[in-house]
């Protein structure tokens, strides 16, 4: 496996109100490969989006990503990227799209013009080129009449075709890797199983490596290779997505699964996660999950590191080193 | 018992004066009929744009209906006067999906909490405080809270004001619509409960509307699926989840993703968006996006009426033989 991405100890802060720093996104190592899927999962606030916007250095200020952080992107360190290196790894190199694709097309101009308008920021072609290659993405991304679409406004358009023109946009510059941040969290189911749909499609037949960020433990399961769950700015476990599901061990990964409400199975009471997800500033010392969690002991007052539960299975909690997950 | 009876429910939204003519009425509500019993909840299930908020809003006059009647307790909802209106409404309440933008920010909880128990003169003095302490106790905020201002709270917790804010009459009827929509898994499971033992407690009854099927099936007993306006299928939850009989119940069912790997059901992929309400396609309003096998010329020209097909109520000409979300 070719390894297109590395993130080791990333931290973000912002500075609070008074001198202090917080730290929501506090040491968060990942990785992907060609072609993978990677999920982050975890409840607002996480830090799985700003962990995102950091791979692009997009953390908007007074945010910053601190020493001792590291991106590499392939062979290029993107930390060390300034002025015109970086914006040629945006979009190019690690495509984005958002949760809400209003708010990231703009209002005044064509569907075509602003696809055709990314391919030649990052292609030398020609305006007709650029405007043939939009219309083949248009096909691509499954929009009915792509050709009479080119010459639409985004606002005369469904949420659903607004978030396949932002596919067709981060695709035309081929980049490595699809960030999708919560891509259908804003769509109708029936919709969303449509643009997941796309998104399984043009992953295979581009080989894309995809980061797909979401609080929806649904649309990882059959879809990523790998999840990883974030909790107070850190990752709490981490596997194979057949493994996370079948053996979820972090308390916090057990919580979030007894929450969901399922259409099949038994109906039964509900068991929530007692309490909310603290603040960045308001993480109590040791383990951060421990005042909601209902197996907290002792040791947990030392923040654990990621331990190993199983073979590429590893959760932040010290009931790991008795060799048995929270569950048993 | 049955507490409220609503017929043929008719709502036209008219375009303001200068557009008048020039554009067709949206048709949000196009003839829904349902009983809500005493100390249940019926779902009302279905995706942006169905009407299934329209609904809701119309039966508590919050907006005024075009045609049908709704009979509440015995009186005609319809025909109240506004001081009559205004009394009703003392037993029917409403909780939205984001508690934040129907919370005045200037207004401490406690006071908003309060101000349903002055209007109705249900307590005076001293007393009115009491309950506002007993009410935030009763949705599991501390009363100590009282004094505080919405933005001081998580979106779960003013979840739980807007509910007690809406208790705070004694209703025997809550729509609530949409209200776990916003939240986060966890938070979602611990409102989703509070709403159950409430019912428990004190005997109410809720419409409740949702896009959420796994949702509804965690709340409701029965169920109504909305499409453009009309209910396709009605009927107990359980049976409705169990052998859908309407194929756009059963595309909304198939679209639900599930957080099982093993258990990822074929999909069915809906083809294109909702149709618009204001010109919503002659015939079955689902024949352009259906999948029946049997769809004929009939289902373009005939309104299907609901009727019973198997263990639910179902508005297809074909319901006796639509494929199962697994043959599919």
């Amino acid at each position: 496996m070719t390894r297109v991405l590395d993130v080791e100890n990333l931290r973000v802060s912002f500075p609070d109100t008074g001198k202090n720093r917080v730290y929501p996104v506090d040491g968060v190592s990942l990785s992907l490969d060609r072609g993978e899927t990677l999920a982050l999962v975890g409840e607002s606030g996480c830090g799985k989006s700003l962990t995102s916007l950091a791979l692009l250095r997009l953390v908007p200020s007074p945010g910053r990503i601190e020493e001792g952080s590291a991106i590499r992107l392939g062979g290029t360190d993107v930390l060390a990227l300034q002025g015109e290196a970086l914006r040629k790894i945006r979009g190019r190199r690690i495509g984005m799209i958002f949760q809400d694709p209003m708010t990231s097309l703009n209002p005044v101009f064509t569907v075509g013009n602003q696809i055709a308008e990314g391919v030649r920021a990052h292609f030398d072609v020609s305006k007709s080129e650029a405007w043939q290659r939009a219309l083949k993405l248009l096909e691509e991304v499954g929009i009915p009449d792509p050709a009479a679409r080119l010459d639409s406004y985004p606002h005369q358009l469904s949420g659903g075709m607004r978030q396949r023109v932002m596919i067709a946009i981060a695709l035309s510059a081929e980049p490595e890797i699809l960030v999708a941040d919560e891509p259908t969290t804003a769509l109708d189911v029936t919709v969303q199983a449509q643009i997941l749909e796309v998104l399984d499609r043009l992953r295979d037949s581009h080989g894309m490596a995809v980061l797909l960020i979401t609080h929806d433990l649904g649309i990882v399961a059959g879809r990523a290779d790998r999840v990883a769950v974030m909790y107070a700015g850190q990752i709490v476990e981490e596997a194979p997505t057949d493994r996370l599901f079948a053996r979820p061990s972090h308390p916090y990964t057990q919580g979030l699964f007894a929450s969901v409400p399922r259409i099949t199975g038994p109906v039964g009471r509900l068991s929530p996660i007692g309490g909310s997800v603290p603040p960045p500033g308001a993480w109590p010392g040791g383990c951060r999950f421990r005042p909601r969690c209902p197996q907290a002991f002792e040791k947990s007052e030392t923040m654990p590191p990621l331990l190993p539960v199983e073979t590429d299975h590893r959760m932040r909690c010290w009931l790991a080193e008795n060799g048995a997950d929270a569950s048993d | 018992m049955t507490l409220l009876q609503v017929r043929d429910l008719v709502k036209h939204y008219q375009a303001g004066r200068f557009f008048r003519g020039t554009t067709p009425p949206i048709r949000a509500v196009q003839g829904v009929s349902f009983d809500v019993e005493t100390g249940e909840t019926l779902a009302l299930v279905g995706e942006s744009g169905c009407g299934k908020s329209s609904v809701g809003r119309t039966v508590l006059r919050l907006q005024e209906p075009t045609a049908g009647s709704a009979v509440f307790e015995g009186s005609d909802l319809f025909s109240l006067d506004r001081t009559a209106l205004r009394r009703m409404r003392r037993r029917m309440q409403i909780i939205f999906q984001d508690p934040y933008s129907s919370l005045n920010p200037r207004m401490t909880i406690g006071s908003a909490i309060a101000e349903g128990i002055e209007i109705h003169r249900l307590a005076k003095g001293k007393e009115v405080g009491r309950r506002v302490g007993a009410l935030l106790e009763e949705v599991g905020l501390d009363p100590g809270y009282a004094g505080r201002y919405p933005h001081e709270f998580s979106g779960g917790q003013r979840q739980r004001i807007g509910i007690a804010r809406a208790l705070a009459v004694e209703p025997r009827f809550i729509v609530c619509d949409e209200p776990v929509s916003a939240l986060d898994v966890s938070v979602q499971a611990q409102v989703l409960n509070l709403l159950a033992d409430l019912q428990r407690e004190r005997g109410l009854s809720y419409l409740f509307i949702a896009h959420d099927l796994a949702v509804v099936r965690q709340i409701a007993r029965r169920v109504a699926v909305m499409y453009l306006g009309k209910i396709v299928e009605e009927g107990e939850t359980e049976a409705l989840l169990r052998q859908p009989r309407h194929p756009y119940t059963v595309a909304l069912l198939s679209a639900v993703p599930e957080p099982d790997p093993r258990r990822q059901r074929s999909r069915i992929v809906l083809t294109g968006d909702l149709p618009s309400p204001s010109n919503p396609p002659p015939g079955c309003p689902f024949h352009p996006r259906c999948f029946h096998p049997r769809r004929d010329r009939r289902c373009r020209s005939e309104i299907p009426a609901l009727r019973p097909v198997g263990a639910t109520r179902a508005a297809c000409h074909y319901a006796e033989t639509t494929p199962s979300p697994e043959t599919a």
